[in-house]
């Protein structure tokens, strides 16, 4: 490298590649800086680097997409990191998260996690961010396997570090499922290989093309679209989401409930539309009237199921598993209203549903148990952490204003331009539903007067610091929508280019 | 400029009792004397609109291409300035009917109180669809918190109700709308003579029609008006400004505005589709008539009497005719300011006397002559007869039902007219032909109240003595439809 | 030999699968779960047989011999340690269960009633709850 080169132009250089190096590196340094407050500032300050990369992405990726060859060889032999423009919003997305996560993770390992364990807490949260950002940039299909699974594997210590024992058990059983999935996904990854003889996804979905028919590749793309399923916890394949949302720590929530099921949607999209170019509208597979059907199914039926539970928790979960049923019914929509909408609800979503469990987190902190009564009159008892839940709450429903508006508004715009009026329809039934969950926990913490005894006190700065950050953030996507929006578009340009 | 003030006033106003919360005196002042700073402001625009001018303003690029802005036309002045107008009136007399009934967590009232004015106006200034629909939910949700005001289970099922069926409908039905106006005419800008395309089919235009009309929960056309009389729990100032006069007055002005702005009333007219609201408009009135005469309780008859009124907004609206839209906006007017001389009214007897029923109010204008004597003329107004601003506003809807041959308006009219009559005057002949239970004791209401009560009927009065500048500003509206 | 060495995949693979979802035992689940993954491995090592391939080992002067495929050999290897690690992860998780509940049976474990949680695994709660 030429001496006169400064750090600035390096890091322009190897742009795509510092994410993912930014969090490996600092995974293993906060295990060995051990001191629980060092090991919290290493995975801040990666989370702070991470947000910094993936804001100067921004700009870069303007003019068209950048391709990195990681150690100088070149693709196709190579492996190929590749950022466009829906590469950075869901890097975006992940860094956003992360930051805002990290007071409140500080915060909640303070009583959650055994002090002598607490920097393998921060070392695991760095190798899941590793994970999930390499999903994210790597151009190769292998590769995301292997990401897959580090996100994977840390996510499963993550979730078993839950105060509550029946946090090993759903730790236990995502892993089984999670494996399941990820192994599925190598499958089809096997044979796409079988018949392309690359790796590289842009090469892969050049060759794939006069093969698209074959019974190897429809065979790829049911394993692919399953292993995915489970992992992105579409409907009926979520069984391993309530559970895990509701024992891990709560910090951990936080960020799976915001980036992890994100980032397997992002790979769905990214393989069924730019890799696989399965033909939405067309005979094939019909595979997006199945889509439709599970969205749809799993929108409605979650929803409901989140309206008859009693666990705040599990509420929001299966509230998360209604959420991902909008953003799959948008996907198989395939057009470009539709993916916009989708792409604009991964993000909102992760940050008001961030926000949520963050507030539900502290709230149940206080009151030491997740049981929907125990919260009446939370109202005033905490009241900023309240605050905070109401707006986002307000934001998750779809109030104008909040981000949630804006994706109804595309997502019912992308169904009616396709005359889809039953999905028109279970969207704003869904919201409505959405109404009555929230306003079912709202009640209980506004009107029902506190039990006698029951603890006051508001959460810790730091929690607070965080989720009324993230509410703040839901609120502001809801306003000024028109950059978001039109990022998402250029996303859905990205996506939909590569089918035409 | 002038429109982002005034919205921003009551947001002002609503800090400052927010912070001065401990000082009941100061924070009361503070909400009166920002109703007053309105004044000015909203005339100004008054005047501007009068001069011919169009007001306008992008507040924010919210999504590609949609803005949310404002832009003041004749409709939307006439509504702000009724809303405007009535504001201070009411605060002042929630003052006395709070403090006399020492209601608790008076800040959270005046405070959400103040927001809802201020969506209120945001409703009136709005330039699109979005915008309108926007602060629409905004008034929603920042009266849930006044309708669930008493916090005990039946203001929380109320609030469950209210919350439920505007929700439902806006979302399910006028969002759907929105959406699809905005696929049909590629934007959602109100525009002189409307907006949609000419060629729709009579199906599309029916069906379009109805999810706004239905859409619209706040003009409560039935069936979707019963969260009309569960809001009712509320203080009665609450029922007064906002169930009277701003909720429900952004619900027919609403309907109105996406008439005349988005269909335009020659669409309408020669389509034929929209030909059934005219009957579902005047079923309503005739239905809600009927129900206010079976209720006991005072401010449920109230209640189904302004469901039926503001069905002869959209009943005057659906003749589809100019002269129709005018009587249907200058009943917004006349009919608000009369329904809350009545509720003020109520509100007076609940609080010195403690009386909820129509059947016990024997003998009540007899210790409380003046606030019987404002009912009186606000039941007139009700009926339509003269001297009150409500017989103004009939004679030009009757005039154009007339015109248009309308004659099951004309019908449904007649027919509620009676009705109307039949529930109000037995309140007035009670109250003081009939001698009161001698362990009476009570007088007039705080003095806060009566005042706000006499103001109220005055303008009812006024109105008709004097409509000149109103009947200005409406026939601006229907130049050139 | 044809297709045999994909017949014993599918085999593997659905016995594995099988384990995983019949069993209630933790270990048994793991233990077909490595089986499952193993079909997997055997299937990648037999895309990358080529007939009469050796091993890629390049010798001076041998210019026409014909090589496997060895990209697959390196993938299973990577795929062998995730495979591990996630062995190593459920048993280490396995053992934690043991120590809470005092049994490796899904059945047992699940039959435990929490003291302060709400409902069971599969169904939830439905206490009747006037809503909207």
């Amino acid at each position: 490298m030429a001496p006169e080169m400064s750090l600035i132009s390096t890091v322009q250089a190897h742009l795509p590649v510092l994410p993912v190096v930014t969090a490996l590196v600092a995974a293993p340094l906060a295990m060995l800086v051990r001191r629980p407050a060092m090991a919290w500032l290493v995975a801040t300050a990666a989370a702070v680097l991470l947000l910094i990369f993936s804001l100067m992405l921004l700009p870069a990726t303007a003019a068209g997409p950048l391709s990195y060859a990681v150690g100088g060889w070149q693709p196709p032999y190579g492996i190929e990191l590749r950022v466009d423009r829906l590469t950075v919003i869901v890097l975006l997305l992940i860094s956003v998260v992360a930051v805002a996560a990290m007071p409140y993770a500080r915060a909640s390992a303070l009583v959650e996690i055994a002090e002598d364990k607490q920097h393998l807490f921060y070392s695991c949260l760095l190798l899941c961010l590793t994970g999930l950002v390499g999903m994210t940039v790597t151009g190769d299909a292998f590769n995301v396997f292997v990401f897959l699974e580090i996100s994977s594997l840390s996510t499963y210590a993550l979730i078993g570090m839950g105060r509550q024992r029946r946090a090993l058990m759903a730790a236990y059983r995502y892993l089984i499922l999670g494996t399941l999935g990820g192994t599925f996904f190598l499958i089809g990854i096997g044979l796409l290989y079988a018949m392309t003889g690359t790796l590289n996804m842009a090469d892969m979905a050049m060759r794939l093309e006069p093969v698209r028919d074959s019974r190897t590749v429809l065979a790829a793309t049911a394993f692919i679209t399953v292993g995915l399923g489970l992992k992105l916890a579409l409907f009926p394949l979520h069984a391993w989401l309530p559970n895990a949302y509701s024992y891990a720590p709560s910090a951990v929530t936080v960020l799976i409930a915001g980036c992890a099921t994100k980032v397997a949607i992002y790979l769905s999209l990214r393989m069924h539309y730019n890799v696989l170019g399965v033909d939405f509208t067309g005979e094939g597979m019909q595979l997006a009237p199945m889509l439709a059907i599970f969205g749809l199914v799993g929108l409605i039926v979650c929803s409901l199921v989140a309206l008859f539970e009693n666990n705040v928790k599990r509420l929001l979960a299966y509230s998360s598993v209604a959420q991902i049923g909008y953003i799959v019914l948008a996907i198989s929509l395939a057009s470009n209203t539709g993916l916009t909408a989708g792409i604009v609800h991964l993000l909102n979503h992760a940050v008001v549903k961030a926000g949520l469990f963050m507030a539900v987190g502290a709230m149940v902190w206080r009151c030491g148990s997740d049981d929907l009564q125990v919260l009446a009159g939370i109202g005033k008892r905490m009241p900023i952490t309240s605050a905070a839940f109401v707006v986002g709450g307000l934001a998750l429903i779809g109030v104008p204003l909040t981000a949630g508006f804006i994706t109804k508004w595309y997502l019912v715009t992308a169904a009616i331009e396709q005359q889809a009026w039953l999905l028109v329809v279970a969207i704003l039934a869904a919201s409505i539903i959405a109404l009555g969950y929230i306003g079912k926990i709202i009640e209980v913490a506004y009107f029902r007067p506190s039990p006698v005894g029951a603890p006051v006190g508001e959460a810790s700065p730091l929690m607070l610091l965080s989720m009324w950050s993230l509410v703040l953030m839901s609120v502001a996507l809801g306003v000024w929508a028109d950059g978001t929006v039109t990022l998402a578009g250029q996303a859905a340009d990205v996506l939909l280019g590569a089918r035409r | 400029m002038i429109m982002l003030a005034a919205v921003c006033t009551p947001l002002l106003a609503a800090l400052l009792v927010a912070l001065s919360g401990r000082w009941p005196n100061v924070r009361d002042g503070f909400s009166v004397l920002m109703g007053l700073l309105l004044w000015p402001q909203v005339a100004m625009l008054v005047y501007m609109v009068l001069a011919g001018d169009t007001p306008e303003l992008s507040l924010v690029k919210m999504l590609p291409g949609v803005d949310l802005a404002f832009s003041l036309e004749p409709l939307g002045a006439v509504f702000a300035c009724v809303a405007t107008l009535l504001w201070p009136i009411a605060t002042l007399y929630s003052v006395g009917y709070m403090r006399g009934n020492n209601e608790p967590r008076q800040t959270q009232f005046y405070v959400c109180f103040a927001i809802a004015i201020s969506a209120t106006l945001g409703i009136a200034f709005s330039a699109n669809l979005l915008t309108l629909f926007v602060f629409y939910e905004a008034l929603t949700f920042s009266t849930y918190p006044l309708v669930t005001h008493k916090g005990d289970e039946a203001s929380r099922q109320a609030g469950r109700k209210y919350l439920g069926i505007l929700v439902g409908t806006s979302v399910c039905l006028l969002l759907a709308g929105i959406l699809w106006t905005h696929q049909l005419a590629g934007s959602g800008d109100f525009t002189k003579g409307g907006l949609l395309p000419k060629d729709l089919s009579k199906a599309v235009v029916g069906i379009l029609l109805a999810l706004y009309a239905f859409g619209i929960g706040k003009a409560a056309l039935m069936p979707f008006h019963g969260w009309l009389p569960a809001a009712m729990v509320a203080p009665t100032p609450v029922s007064a400004l906002l169930h009277a006069v701003a909720v429900v007055k952004a619900g027919v002005f609403t309907v109105i505005k996406v008439v005349v702005y988005i269909f335009g009333i020659d669409l309408l007219a020669g389509n034929g589709g929209g030909n059934w609201l005219i009957y579902v408009a005047g079923t309503t009135t005739m239905i809600a008539s009927l129900t206010a005469l079976q209720q006991d309780n005072l401010k449920r008859r109230l209640a189904f009497s302004t469901i039926g009124q503001l069905a002869y907004v959209v009943l005057a609206v659906s003749i589809f005719t100019p002269a129709a839209t005018l009587g249907a906006t200058l009943h917004i007017a006349g009919h608000a300011f009369g329904k809350i001389t009545l509720f003020f009214a109520a509100g007076a007897i609940y609080t010195s006397a403690h009386l909820t029923l129509v059947s016990q109010l024997d003998g009540v204008g007899r210790r409380m002559p003046i606030t019987l004597l404002a009912f009186g003329l606000g039941s007139l107004s009700m009926i339509g007869l003269p001297p009150t601003a409500g017989f103004l506003s009939k004679f030009y809807i009757v005039m154009a039902a007339a015109e248009a041959e309308a004659w099951f308006a004309l019908i449904a009219l007649a027919v509620s007219t009676v009705l109307n009559a039949a529930y109000f005057l037995p309140i007035v002949y009670r109250a003081f032909a009939k001698p009161a239970p001698v362990d009476a004791r009570y007088g007039e209401a705080p003095w806060q109240s009566v005042l706000a009560l006499s103001l109220t009927a005055m303008l009812t009065f006024a109105m008709f003595i004097q409509p000149g500048p109103l009947v200005d500003l409406v026939r601006m509206l229907i130049e050139g439809l | 030999m044809g297709l045999l060495n994909y017949w014993l995949v599918v085999l593997l693979m659905l016995g594995g699968l099988y384990i995983v979802i019949a069993h209630g035992n933790l270990i048994k689940k793991m233990v077909g779960l490595n089986i499952f993954q193993t079909s997997v491995f055997v299937l990648f090592i037999s895309l990358g047989k080529v007939p009469n391939g050796t091993a890629p080992i390049a010798i001076k002067g041998a210019a026409d011999t014909v090589y496997s495929n060895p990209l697959p050999h390196v993938l299973i290897l990577t795929a062998i340690v995730v495979g591990v690690a996630t062995t190593a992860v459920g048993l280490a998780l396995a053992i934690r269960i043991r120590e809470a509940y005092d049994s490796v049976e899904e059945d047992e474990i699940l039959a435990w009633r929490e003291p302060d949680a709400t409902g069971s695994d599969t169904s939830p709660t439905t206490t009747p709850e006037p809503n909207f």
